[in-house]
């Protein structure tokens, strides 16, 4: 109160759920991707339809993932499956906690609604340039997110994520077969789960890549204590 | 800023592999009983696998596994078209069974298109045809105290015999079959011959070949290496094989 000083404000960002919630996300794609490959490598062809097999066309065929991006690193399908089958419960059930919590607590409908003005040209051109400006957020509404994030976050969570779920379910024997019908099949199924994985790697890309040019410091501190603190500039 | 982002995927490595130790973990693999609960549970004991049409079948069905068990024993049946092959069907039942072919084709038969998904990933859509496992069991009278059906098979790999094992709620399942034929012939060595299980709601690793015997017992401690299937002793396989 003496001399004045250059504070930051600081806007307490995420819930104890959402946070919790977040780094078990994190942990699980990590697993589920890296297991994923690894169970992928046991035969790596991907067919369209309710069948396929080495004597069947593929429409993707790779040499298989090397070692350091598997889990385990050594080839275990047994071993894979343990992690993917524990981890794929995490996710979903985890999700499924999120959702109900974020519409109780209103969390979703508040936060990530996507309104018709965020979705103006003018308005996105504008959020556009203030992304490549690196200003991610509104000076004015400090806990907003941006256009960007809510259209990711809502396509992740809403989309992407239930889509990983149900592809997985579809490649169960023990289900209903009409989730693989849904696909157009079990192969389609687990096509669509490969290209549904591959489409994660890219948001976790992304979003890594992002936290890095917004702060990682500030953002990572936020993700765990829930407090973000405002750039200075925006101190006006 | 690079260094960071080093540190932090060196970090990632090393946690990653020391993740390998856990691979195998009570906790992790107590999973596969979290799945055959919410299976059983949301589908229903008896609900049926996809079947169909006969223009849907694979134009051609890989042999995987043991394509023949290659034993003196299995040459000499084998090369008898399996006329002195009899399927022993004993252990917890009022009335041991020792079955010939010609037996089991007279008995009610049940065919079904279907689709065998490897743990691997691929799949083959085929047609079997057989005398459903609950008639049999019928047949033999199973004990109220009989838990688990157990199939003992004429290969070994690695030495062990194949074995597998499966619950009485897939043991009963409508299209839980012995199947002596496959697409409308007399099933050849690569796929088993003269008889395999068909469980249709599990992976194919779960779908015994060559079976000489089927046990009823009430617990799977005392065979093989007592985790009910010769995948899930060498490998750590899951047992419950509905995911």
């Amino acid at each position: 109160m003496e001399k004045p000083r250059i504070e930051r404000r600081a806007v307490y960002r995420h819930r104890l759920f959402t946070r919790i919630w977040h780094w078990l996300n994190a942990l699980a794609v990590i697993v589920l991707i890296a297991s994923g490959l690894m169970i992928f490598n046991a035969h790596p062809r991907l067919y369209w339809g309710n069948y396929g097999a080495n004597f069947d066309p593929a429409w993707l065929e790779l040499p298989g993932f090397p070692g350091w991006l598997t889990l385990p690193s050594y080839y275990s399908l047994s071993g894979a499956r343990h992690w993917h089958l524990f981890f794929a419960l995490v996710l979903a059930f985890g999700l499924l906690a999120y959702m109900i919590v974020g519409l109780v607590d209103r969390h979703i409908q508040r936060d990530l609604r996507i309104r018709a003005r965020d979705l103006r040209p003018a308005a996105l051109r504008t959020d556009l340039k203030a992304h490549w400006a690196l200003r991610f957020h509104d000076p004015h509404d400090l806990r907003a997110y941006n256009i960007f994030q809510k259209l990711s976050y809502v396509a992740v969570i809403f989309v992407l994520t239930p889509l990983l779920i149900l592809s997985g379910l579809a490649l169960a024997p023990g289900m209903w077969p009409w989730i693989a019908d849904l696909f157009g099949g079990r192969q389609s199924a687990r096509s669509v789960h490969f290209i549904a994985m591959a489409l994660m790697t890219a948001f976790v890309v992304v979003h890594l890549t992002l936290v890095i040019l917004a702060g990682p410091i500030n953002e990572v501190r936020s993700m765990l204590s829930g407090w973000w603190r405002a750039p200075e500039e925006d101190h006006s | 800023m690079i260094t960071r982002r080093t540190l932090l995927v060196g970090t990632g490595a090393t946690l990653l592999a020391g993740c390998d130790s856990l691979t195998n973990s009570p906790a992790l693999m107590g999973a596969d009983e979290a799945h055959r609960f919410l299976q059983r549970s949301i589908t229903g004991r008896a609900a049926l696998a996809r079947e169909f049409r006969a223009d849907q079948m694979s134009p051609r069905f890989r042999v995987n596994g043991t394509n023949n068990p290659n034993t003196p024993d299995y040459a000499a049946l084998a090369n008898n078209r399996f006329s002195d092959w009899r399927l022993a069907v004993d252990g917890l039942v009022a009335r041991p069974l020792s079955l010939s072919l010609a037996q089991l084709q007279s008995l009610p038969q049940r065919a079904q298109i279907t689709r065998h998904d490897c743990v691997e990933g691929w799949s083959a859509i085929g047609k079997w045809q057989g005398p459903r496992l609950e008639t049999v069991l019928q047949l033999a009278g199973l004990r109220d105290t009989a838990r688990y059906i157990v199939f003992h098979c004429a290969d070994r790999i690695g030495g062990a015999p194949y074995y597998e094992s499966i619950d009485l709620v897939d043991a009963f399942h409508p299209q839980t079959i012995l199947a002596w034929a496959m697409n409308d012939a007399t099933l050849s060595v690569g796929h088993g011959a003269p008889l395999r299980l068909r469980v249709e709601r599990q992976l194919g690793y779960k779908h015994a070949k060559y079976v000489m015997r089927v046990q009823a017992v009430d617990s799977l401690a005392g065979i093989g290496g007592g985790k009910g299937g010769f995948w899930e002793d060498s490998n750590g396989y899951e047992w419950y094989a509905g995911i």
